[in-house]
Order: C-alpha cells, then sequence, then structure tokens
C-alpha cells in the first residue's frame, strides 16, 4: 500500500525519536522501525552522557570542546562540535525534565563522573597546559541509554507518535537530488509499502555487525549507511571505526568506560597496569584509540593472557572498588560478567578485548542534520540523517565516551526542526514510477534463488576478514586482501538460498537482505581504509604510522560506482578555533 | 555435548495446528540459549523464527518459556539450566516454547499488541503542572533510589505473561504496566498521582493482584515487582483514608 507522511523517520533510537519530537501539530509523522522502540540499541548505552554542568567540580562547555577536537585527531569539524557542546547542556537539562531518572549527588544534582578523554586543564588559567580528568558525564547507573530510550519513547507516547514497528526499510525513494519517502517490508505480513514523504529522516544507528567481536546488537547491519549509499549518496569519512577497548572476551559484549571512570584498572599477564606507559597522564582513561591500540600491543609482544581457544585477552580488575561502587554504580556491566563468563567482579578481574563498537563516519551532513553530497555542501532536498548513521562530523577520527547519547539528542533535534520547517514550505513531490522496484525484485530473486550458498556462511566469512584485517591495526596489504574477499562474497551472495520461502515474518530473507547492507557497508569502510594513507585515531595504518596534516587532514567521501571500484573525493575539515597539534595524553 | 532442543513450532501459512520438533546437536555448556538458536537458524533450519537484538539482557527482545519458564534465552546459559556435563548426551530436551498466554505470531514470536496497550494505559510519561525551573528539578539520591529498581525494566513480558491473574482475566493490567504506574507515582517529580491512581484503582487493575509473586520470579532484570505492587497498594489505602 501506499502511505503518506509529511515526515517520515526511520529508527527509534535516541536521534529519531528525539527529531519526531520536533514535528508540529498539524502534521504527519511516521517513525518506522524494525524493532521495537524500545529494542533500539540507544538502550544498552551504559555509561552515560555528557555535559559540562559543571555539578560536580568546575567545568566549562568550552573544556568539552577542546577534549572533542583533540579526541577526533583534529578531523571533527569545529563548528559542529562547538554546538554541541554548548547545547549539551540545555539538553541534558531538557531529558530531565521530560522525565529521565539520573543519579544524583548530595545536592540533589544530577550526578556526573569521569569517562575517558574528558579532561579540564589543571591550572585554568593555563588552558592549553596538563590537563586532569573532569566529571563530566551525566548518568543513571550503568543503564543511561536504557533510561534515555525509554523517556524519549514515553514522550513520544504522550505526543501521540505514530509508529511503525517491524516495518524494515529497504530503500530510499530519491530522484533528481529529492527525496520522496522510503520503501518498507512489513515483517508481519510481509508485505511490501510505500512510504510518501516530503521529509525523510534516517536515524538507523551503526554497522558494528561487520566485524566478528562487537558490542553492537545484531540488528546494527548498517542499513542506512547501505541504503544511502547505494542510492549515490556518499558516505564520510567510513575507515574510522571505533573499537572499544573493554569488551568481554570472545563475546564482545560491552564493559563500560564507566568501570574505569570509577577506578577500574586494566593489567596485562605480569599483573602491570600497563596503561601507565601508553598515556602517562590520564592512564586508563586515555581515549578508546589509544587504549585498543595499547591493548593489541600487549598482546602482541607476548603479554596477553591466552585462553583455551587460542585467542587472547587482557584483564579488567574492579576488585580493588568494594562492594558499595560496584552494586550501586556498576551493577548491570558486573551482572554480564557474572552471568555470561562465570567471573565475579568483586573477587576477580574480567577478562577483555577491544570490541568494534561505533561509527565515526556516515551519511554527511552539515549542523543541522541535513545530507550534503559534496564539499560544496549541495543538499538532497527533503533528506535528513542524524545519530549514528549521520555524520555532521562530531566525532572526527575518534569520539570521545559519552558524546554519542549526546550528539543523538543535540542533533536529532535539530533535524527534527528543520524538517519541520521544510514541511511547512514544500508540497509532496510525485512519486516516481515503480518507486518499490528495486525491493520486490530483491525479495523476488531471494526468496526464488536456488543458490547453494547459506547467509550465515557468507556472513561469518565477512566478518572474520574484517576483523583481521580492518580493524585496528591495518596495512594496505591486509585491507586488499578484504577488499578481495568482499568482492568475492558479493558474488556468491547472488547465489543464496535461503529456507524460508513465506510471507509471514520471514526473518531469513530480513536476514538476507541485512547480509546485503553489511557487504555494503564493508565495502565502503574497506575502501575507505585502503585509501587514507596515514595514521589518525582510529585509523591505524602500520604501513603509515604518522598523521600526516599536510595530505590528510581532510574528510573522506566515497561513492558507489555500480560495480566498479568506488569513487574517493575529499572534503575540508571546518577548523574554528584550534589549530591542530601533537595528540598526548 | 549433545542437547535436543525441543521447539514450539507454528507457521500460520503452512501449519493448521502448532507442533513440537526436535533438534539435536553439539552444544557447550557456556553456550547462551540464544547461541543455540542461532546455531539452530544459522546451519540448521532457517525457518526457525524468534526475536532477538542485543544478546545480553537490555533489550527486552526475546524473553519465551524455557524449560517452563520465562526468561530471556539471551540471559540464560546452558549450564544455568543444568546442562554443564562437556562429555554427555543429556537425553532429558531443552523445551522452548513462546511466552504463554500471547497470541502467536509464529514459533516463538508473539503479539504484543495487548501488552503495549496495558503500557499505554497507565500513562507512561511524566506528567507536570508547574513550569520547569531553569536548571534540573531537584531530587535527592534517596528519590532516585525510590524509583531506580523500577525503572530497569525493560518490557520484555515475562512477569506478565507469568502471572495466574493475567492468565485468568485478560483485562488486568498486569505487573509490568503496574510497575511502571509504580515508577512515576513514586517519582518526586511526577504532579499527576491521582490521575494515576484512579487508572489503577479499578476492577482489573491492581487489586486483582494476589501476591503470587510469579512475576517476581519471572523478572529476568530481578525487579521485586510485588514489593513495588504492594507499595501501590499501600498508597491507595492511605488515600482512601
Ligand atoms: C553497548 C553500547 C554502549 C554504549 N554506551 C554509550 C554511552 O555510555 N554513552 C554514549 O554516548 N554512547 C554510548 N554508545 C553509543 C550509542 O549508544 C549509540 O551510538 C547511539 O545510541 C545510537 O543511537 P541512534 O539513535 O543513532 O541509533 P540506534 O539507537 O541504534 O537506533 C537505530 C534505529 O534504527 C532502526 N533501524 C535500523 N535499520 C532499520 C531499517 N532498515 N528499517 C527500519 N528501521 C531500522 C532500529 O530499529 C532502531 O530503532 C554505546 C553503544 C553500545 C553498543
Ligand atoms: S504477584 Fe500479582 S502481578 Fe505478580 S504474578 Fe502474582 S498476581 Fe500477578
Ligand atoms: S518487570 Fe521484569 S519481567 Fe516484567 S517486563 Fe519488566 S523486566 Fe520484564
Ligand atoms: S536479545 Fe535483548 S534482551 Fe535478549
Amino acid at each position: 500500500m501506499i502511505y503518506k507522511f509529511d515526515a517520515v523517520i526511520v529508527g527509534a533510537g535516541g536521534a529519531g525519536l528525539r527529531a519526531a519530537l520536533e514535528i508540529p501539530e498539524g502534521y504527519t509523522c511516521a517513525v518506522l522501525t524494525k524493532v521495537y522502540p524500545t529494542r533500539s540499541h540507544t538502550g544498552t548505552a551504559q555509561g552515560g552522557v555528557c555535559a559540562a554542568l559543571g555539578n560536580e567540580e568546575e567545568d566549562s562547555w568550552e573544556y568539552h570542546f577542546f577534549d572533542t577536537v583533540k579526541g577526533s585527531d583534529f578531523l571533527g569539524d569545529q563548528d559542529a562540535i562547538e554546538i554541541m557542546c554548548y547545547d549539551a547542556i540545555r539538553a541534558i537539562i531538557e531529558l530531565e525534565h521530560m522525565g529521565m531518572p539520573f543519579s544524583r549527588n548530595e545536592k540533589g544534582l544530577i550526578a556526573q563522573r569521569p569517562f575517558g578523554g574528558h579532561t579540564k586543564p589543571k591550572d585554568p588559567n593555563n588552558p592549553f597546559g596538563e590537563r586532569v580528568p573532569v566529571k563530566r558525564a551525566c548518568f543513571s547507573a550503568d543503564r543511561t541509554g536504557h533510561v534515555m530510550l525509554q523517556t524519549l519513547y514515553e514522550n513520544c507516547i504522550k505526543r501521540g507518535v505514530q509508529f511503525f514497528p517491524e516495518f524494515f526499510v529497504t530503500d530510499l525513494i530519491v530522484q533528481d537530488n529529492i527525496v520522496r519517502g522510503v520503501v518498507a517490508i512489513e515483517i508481519a505480513t510481509g508485505e511490501i509499502h510505500i512510504f510518501h514523504a516530503k521529509t525523510v529522516m534516517f536515524a538507523t544507528g551503526g554497522y558494528g555487525r561487520v566485524y566478528r567481536i562487537t558490542s553492537n546488537a545484531v540488528v546494527g547491519t548498517g542499513d542506512g549507511f547501505a541504503i544511502a549509499y547505494r542510492r549515490g549518496i556518499p558516505l564520510e569519512d567510513m575507515e574510522f571505526v571505533q573499537f572499544h577497548p573493554t569488551g568481554l572476551w570472545r563475546l564482545g559484549i560491552l564493559v563500560s568506560e564507566a568501570a574505569r571512570g570509577e577506578g577500574g584498572v586494566l593489567r596485562n599477564k605480569l599483573g602491570e597496569r600497563f596503561m601507565e606507559k601508553y598515556a602517562p597522564t590520564i592512564k586508563d582513561l586515555a581515549p578508546r584509540d589509544v587504549i585498543s591500540r595499547a591493548m593489541y600491543t600487549e598482546i602482541r609482544e607476548g603479554r596477553g593472557i591466552q585462553g583455551p581457544d587460542g585467542t587472547y585477552y587482557l584483564l579488567l580488575d574492579l576488585t580493588h572498588l568494594g562492594p558499595e561502587i560496584i552494586n550501586k554504580k556498576l551493577p548491570e556491566i558486573t551482572g554480564f560478567a557474572r552471568i555470561y563468563l562465570g567471573v565475579d567482579p568483586l573477587k576477580e578481574p574480567i577478562p577483555v578485548q577491544p570490541t568494534t563498537h561505533y561509527a565515526m563516519g556516515g551519511i554527511p551532513t552539515n549542523v543541522d542534520a541535513e545530507v550534503v553530497i559534496d564539499d560544496k555542501g549541495t543538499k538532497v532536498e527533503g533528506f535528513y540523517a542524524a545519530g549514528e548513521v549521520a555524520c555532521v562530523s562530531v566525532h572526527g577520527a575518534n569520539r570521545l565516551g559519552t558524546n554519542s547519547l549526546l550528539d543523538i539528542i543535540v542533533f536529532g533535534r535539530r533535524g527534527g526542526k528543520k524538517m519541520a520547517e521544510y514541511i511547512k514550505e514544500h508540497d509532496f513531490p510525485p512519486l516516481p514510477k515503480d518507486a518499490d522496484e528495486w525491493t520486490r525484485k530483491t525479495v523476488e530473486r531471494i526468496l526464488n534463488s536456488n543458490g547453494k550458498e547459506r547467509v550465515s556462511r557468507i556472513r561469518k566469512e565477512l566478518q572474520e576478514i574484517m576483523m583481521d584485517n580492518v580493524s585496528v591495526f591495518r596495512t594496505g596489504e591486509g585491507i586488499k586482501k578484504a577488499i578481495e574477499k568482499i568482492k568475492e562474497l558479493k558474488e556468491r551472495y547472488q547465489e543464496i538460498k535461503i529456507d524460508d520461502k513465506g510471507k509471514k515474518f520471514n526473518t531469513d530473507l530480513i536476514e538476507a537482505i541485512e547480509l546485503g547492507n553489511l557487504l555494503d557497508t564493508a565495502e565502503s569502510i574497506a575502501y575507505s581504509a585502503l585509501n587514507r594513507t596515514e595514521s589518525r585515531g582510529a585509523h591505524y595504518r602500520e604501513d603509515y604510522p604518522k598523521r600526516d596534516d599536510q595530505n590528510w587532514l581532510k574528510h573522506t567521501l566515497i561513492y558507489k560506482n555500480e560495480d566498479k571500484e568506488p569513487i574517493i573525493k575529499y572534503k575540508p575539515v571546518v577548523i574554528t578555533k584550534i589549530q591542530p597539534m601533537e595528540r598526548k595524553y | 555435548m549433545k542437547v535436543t532442543l525441543r521447539i514450539f513450532r507454528f507457521n500460520p501459512e503452512t501449519d493448521s495446528e502448532p507442533y513440537y520438533k526436535d533438534y539435536e546437536i553439539e552444544a557447550d555448556p557456556k553456550d547462551r540459549v540464544i547461541d543455540v538458536l542461532h546455531y539452530i537458524k544459522n546451519e540448521i533450519d532457517g525457518t526457525l523464527t524468534f526475536r532477538r537484538s542485543c544478546l545480553h539482557g537490555i533489550c527486552g527482545s526475546d524473553g519465551m518459556r524455557i524449560n517452563g519458564k520465562n526468561m530471556l534465552a539471551c540471559s540464560i546459559l546452558l549450564q544455568d539450566l543444568g546442562y554443564s556435563d562437556a562429555n554427555k548426551t543429556y537425553k532429558k530436551p531443552i523445551v522452548i516454547e513462546p511466552l504463554p498466554g500471547m497470541p502467536i505470531i509464529k514459533d516463538l514470536v508473539t503479539d504484543f499488541t495487548d501488552f503495549w496497550k496495558k503500557y499505554e494505559a497507565v500513562k507512561p510519561y511524566l506528567i507536570t503542572k508547574s513550569p520547569p525551573p531553569e536548571r534540573e528539578r531537584l531530587q535527592s539520591p534517596e528519590d532516585v533510589e525510590l524509583i531506580m529498581e523500577a525503572s530497569k525494566c525493560i518490557l520484555c513480558a515475562c512477569c506478565t505473561t507469568s502471572c495466574p491473574s493475567t492468565w485468568s482475566n485478560e483485562d488486568y493490567l498486569g505487573p509490568a504496566a503496574l510497575l511502571k504506574a509504580y515508577r512515576f507515582i513514586f517519582d518526586s517529580r511526577d504532579e499527576a498521582t491521582d490521575e494515576r491512581l484512579d487508572i489503577i484503582d479499578t476492577p482489573n487493575g491492581i487489586w486483582r493482584c494476589h501476591t503470587i509473586f510469579h512475576c517476581v520470579q519471572a523478572c529476568p532484570k530481578e525487579i521485586n515487582i510485588t514489593w513495588h505492587i504492594s507499595k501501590l497498594k499501600q498508597k491507595l489505602v492511605e488515600r482512601e483514608i
């Protein structure tokens, strides 16, 4: 059937829900999501959301700005970062007013704790001198994302926002650079629907499932990235993939940085607190790229611990924190260690390894979440992106912890406001003929295909090759291997066969389409990574170990080129207040 | 070890009746139930249908009945179910069924429409009448403590679908919705206590709860739901006086 809405928002995580709250009464808005809204990935966020509230100690949004720019290894756009850090304070107070249950300090204010890479000058009169950790992360025990998602959903219920849960979006309808809607499969019935719209926002979250070890939910298959990419919209800075230092060994389930914020430390086989070597000033609270590399180095140099299956891990030691802090402030993550590894964090250290965590890159947008496709700021009319799928870019080459929950509410809101303006001023653009053709053909092909390839096998091989060659340490040679493999897997993908040929709740079919998205997303990551011959933030090339501002202080834009090699272009970094300097911690 | 999973199957397009199907597989005692379900779907039978997302007990997607008890498939290891010897072949199957009392969509996937309706019925959002201050509304750590446990709820429906009162009266609000009502009634910032108490002080409201504790045993987040319900009852009694 054909639905008609002024605004269609794809994704009911923090970004999508926050945007939906901006669509004014009198206009129609639909939020489509492939899982129930409260199942969205935002709900897994643990540690916190930052804003320089200064509730625990003196702090300023400008310190936050500095940290974010430095954390991004100077690739973040400073105009966008300034907006985010400045707006953070208002955004958090707004969430509190919406009902979010924050942990509180003795004064009754929102409680705050330290987090990786968040600092302030030791001496306020010397803003560029030595820096010390600052309590900037606002939190609700270690369930910050969970209560944020609940609160935003609750406010959508209050507003009567219209949801289409378990609607799987497969395509974006765009012609002559004007967006006209999306195509979606209603999972329960298998029907293919067209959503004709004046404006569309993608708030579809990340792509962690491109990799074998990840903290991301199974639904994190990069759909938004792949759909946009296939429709000729470039992706920005895809080579920057964040690996979080502390995933539960083998499972990848996240142990939040809050564990180190509360005083936990990393140790190697010899019991050494190895981060003292790599980041002498802030040690275990160094940014994630720095710690993940340190961990790989420790393991390479023989100081990792080998498990029975031959893989290596290091230890996150919380034993000295005591039951008060562990049970009150870190209850969930200590529960994970107990349930999944049988480890009691009160008594023994937790086996951990870096886990694929966050997409710094994504669909390029300006500071109002409007999608822009080149270095001149050319917009795709009516198309918006916010949250993890978007690249504003506030995180540059490496995101700081707690900055994503902030990003989604700040830019989700800004995007929603712009959509509200746009729908008032524009009529519905006509739908092209056969707008759902790609989806129909794809579904038919998959259902009727009688090849010999299993979806799960191709997916697994993709996840292995990406983990082994395009993760924390990269080389040109390794990435090329991954690219060859992706090409092979794409061919084999044409030969898949699924078992479920039915219409209703066919998750076999959905997983097959998701695999196509994983493959396209992986392609964009691998080619972007091969192209950038320097090391910056999370992108570390062993064959080019230095940051090279002369040649590479610029954003990558990668464009799909049918079945040929993708095309790569660039866009300058916006630098306003802080010139690039050496990044040391 | 070798284990057999006996899984409830129903495909509305082809089956007139649900049935159980056995899958004998090789598994590790440390596997989660969700891991073996994935194994079956990936390697043996792609038609097996279930919901899942986070795989670590926080999104609430995969509540199901495992050996007769409601739980999250991602938060239970085979060894926790008593299948712990790596060298053994277990005869007793692991029985996997959808959450009871909900309409079946397909296999382990149930229809949550009614569950969400009850959730929405208790006005699950903060209601304030006084204008907001410039900064945050103040709450003491003790104020927050009062609602922290309730705010852990992941809306998985393990409790509501294990409640005998829900089974015997499908209009009963059920523990999850009541817990949500608590979450706001006991939020020091909320200003709609009376309105909310009216909603639960109804024939199909709180008084249907006979404190049988099934819900507490079922809750994967270890929320003491009946304690919260008893606080609500107390509040209602105080209001009468
Ligand atoms: C374990 C974990 C812990 C984290 N902790 C923190 C933290 O403490 N602080 C912090 O700042 N950040 C944290 N992050 C990062 C942060 O949580 C995420 O980046 C952020 O929540 C993403 O929000 P989002 O709104 O962009 O997308 P999501 O919350 O991922 O939502 C995506 C939405 O899109 C929908 N969707 C996707 N594809 C489709 C499709 N094809 N059709 C229809 N719908 C679709 C999904 O159903 C979902 O509703 C954490 C991340 C993880 C994985
Ligand atoms: S305690 Fe009340 S809500 Fe819980 S199972 Fe029993 S009757 Fe149902
Ligand atoms: S109270 Fe517990 S069992 Fe019930 S819905 Fe919430 S988390 Fe699930
Ligand atoms: S998959 Fe999220 S709770 Fe089990």
